[in-house]
């Protein structure tokens, strides 16, 4: 295969590549700058990381972002595998078309629509805009993203295993528990962290269903980032892109330590 | 015989089991299907409706700040006398107002050209990454993925450093000699559709590189070693076996790009017209919801036929997987 690499097929990967990390490295680097000017280099300082832990109100819509994120994740995760497993294992039933529309067009739908539509149910319930309503949106537009992430697991899980379960006598919910969710467990993962992620980063659809004292991080960000670019906001987001970087290197670590044990073990009980 | 007889076992075991954990199973099959479904049906489909009914009705100085449409307070007689109020007033005012036509046209067309700009940027990284050496694979998928994990905003934002009129962009520009004045790229198209590009790649490359991934490479060789030139190799082998791939990736960029927010927003200054931007303010600035609503709503219409084509594709697709 590696004739066939050509060196016009690695000029490209290599400029795609510093398309995509180019700027944020710049936003990295520049938010160590000491000139409050942020695209001027002044010196290296870290005053701006200082800064921002006094900025109680960034504290505070951290705090926010981070339960709203942790819960609906959690939520969408368990709502996410169940409608995965629909989608795979009920091929028939009444309704199943609009179910998988349901499912994959919350993944292209504009997000001002969904934003718009469902603070006017909210509205329309009367619930009250606020920590509550945010994390109700972010659970109904993320736990597709995790359906998606767990079906795709789903559509090449060898079903004989499940068989041999219950033919040994399993009850259903035991073999999913014991034989079924062990195999599908790192999608379900990379489908909490995505949907965590998701979550962290929304913007339009947190400010349609939020109210007053739960802004998110990411509308604190964007209100700033209107008034100017400041190196502050760099800071802030360095650190987040820090969290999601080391959370989503720990995950592919993890993932890879599992598949090279199942590797051995396999290789141990073929030779056993 | 010895296979059918094995395959046809685990059914025979199967219906022989107690009707109890028959029932158990049956309950668990329903709630399975039921739970994630009344959801999607609470809070997605009936928002929808909700849109719908709103937009046909008039905007009120109140909080919410319309008059409602359905109001059961008084009795069945007022709930249908409350028909005789909805019209469709504010989607003539719509057409009446050529801002938002020219909104819709502008979202489309910009949308269009950038699902194509990042089609052109995307090809060849997908390909690069579908023949690189089989080992690396992985590495390049997962770098490919990384920066769709760190915020959107984050990004967008990444670039007003970027392009703004002293920014870095100029700045190295203007240092090697290229040019003699800075170039005004923020709060002009160029910069959405820069925007576009960027946030949205990762949306390309991936079906692109799973469907050309897939590819089996000896038929280009074969039209290759028959004397096929490697160009016109590339457009009748690998381009048309990559089409699906083509296919999900320009709608998974188009779409979302039609409504976008942010980045008209944030790079596009406050001249650009775009229906996202433009529901957003009548919402935020305006407080009109029943026009927004109906900006909604025929935003919707508009895409309604590519999230079709996008529901087919996944469908077409999950087939396939099987």
């Amino acid at each position: 295969m590696n004739a066939t690499w050509s060196r016009f097929n690695i000029t490209s990967i290599v400029l795609g590549f510093a398309f995509l990390y180019l700027p944020i490295v710049l936003l990295i680097v520049f938010s160590f700058n000491e000139s409050k000017l942020v695209t001027v280099w002044g010196g290296f300082s870290t005053k701006w990381y200082v800064s921002l832990f006094h900025n109680q109100g960034l504290m505070d819509a951290t705090w926010v972002t981070a339960r709203v994120g942790v819960i609906s994740a959690t939520v969408a995760t368990v709502l996410g595998t169940l409608a995965a497993i629909t989608l795979t294992r009920y091929t028939r039933f009444r309704g199943r078309v609009l179910f998988s529309g349901m499912v994959f067009a919350p993944l292209v739908m504009p997000e001002v629509i969904t934003g718009l539509s469902l603070l006017l149910l909210f509205v329309a319930v009367g619930l009250d805009r606020g920590f509550l309503t945010v994390t109700l949106a972010h659970i109904t537009f993320t736990m597709c993203f995790v359906a998606v992430v767990v079906q795709s697991r789903l559509v090449t899980f060898d079903r004989s295993l499940e068989e041999a379960a219950m033919d040994l006598g399993a009850p259903p919910v035991k073999t999913f528990f014991q034989i079924t969710l062990p195999v599908i467990l790192p999608a379900i993962i990379s489908g909490w962290m995505l949907a965590f992620t998701l979550s962290l980063d929304d913007l339009v659809i947190a400010s349609f269903t939020s109210g007053p004292g739960a802004t998110t991080l990411p509308m604190k960000i964007y209100s700033q980032v209107r008034l100017g670019v400041t190196p502050e906001i760099n800071a802030a987001c360095t650190i987040l892109i820090a969290v999601v970087a080391v959370g989503v290197i720990i995950a592919s670590i993890a993932n890879k330590r599992r598949e090279m044990q199942r590797q051995l073990d396999e290789q141990a009980a073929q030779r056993g | 015989m010895t296979n059918i007889a094995a395959a046809a076992a685990p059914s025979t075991i199967a219906t022989a089991a107690t009707p109890l954990t028959r029932l158990a199973k049956g309950f668990v099959n329903r709630l399975v299907i039921i739970i994630p479904y009344l959801w999607l049906l609470f809070f997605f489909l009936v928002p929808f409706i909700i849109v719908f009914k709103i937009s046909l009705s008039q905007t009120a100085i109140a909080m919410p700040p319309y008059t409602p449409v359905l109001d059961f307070s008084d009795g069945v007689s007022g709930f249908f006398a409350g028909f005789r109020d909805l019209n469709f007033d504010n989607y003539t005012w719509l057409t009446q107002d050529a801002l938002y036509f020219n909104a819709y046209v502008t979202s489309l067309i910009i949308a269009g050209i950038s699902t194509i700009l990042t089609l052109i940027v995307g090809y060849p990284i997908a390909y690069g990454m579908a023949r690189a050496p089989a080992a690396i694979r992985p590495t390049l998928l997962m770098l490919v993925i990384l920066p769709f994990w760190t915020s959107f905003l984050i990004r967008v934002y990444a670039w007003i450093g970027i392009l703004k009129p002293e920014g870095l962009l100029n700045q190295v520009l203007l240092a090697t000699g290229l040019i003699s004045q800075p170039l005004v790229i923020l709060n002009t198209y160029t910069a959405i559709f820069i925007g576009i590009v960027y946030s949205y790649l990762p949306f390309m490359v991936l079906p692109l590189y799973s469907s050309l991934e897939k590819m089996d490479y000896s038929l280009v060789e074969a039209a290759q070693d028959l004397g096929c030139p490697q160009t016109s190799a590339f457009w009748k082998i690998t381009f048309p076996l990559s089409l699906p791939g083509v296919v999900a990736g320009c709608l998974l960029v188009f779409i979302p790009a039609v409504g976008e927010f942010v980045i008209p927003d944030l790079l596009g200054g406050s001249q650009t017209l775009m229906i996202g931007k433009t529901l957003w303010n009548e919402f935020f600035s305006n407080r009109d919801w029943p026009v927004s609503s109906a900006v909604a709503v025929i935003l919707l219409l508009v895409l309604t036929i590519p999230i079709m084509f996008f529901q087919q594709a996944q469908a077409k697709a999950q087939e396939q997987g099987k």
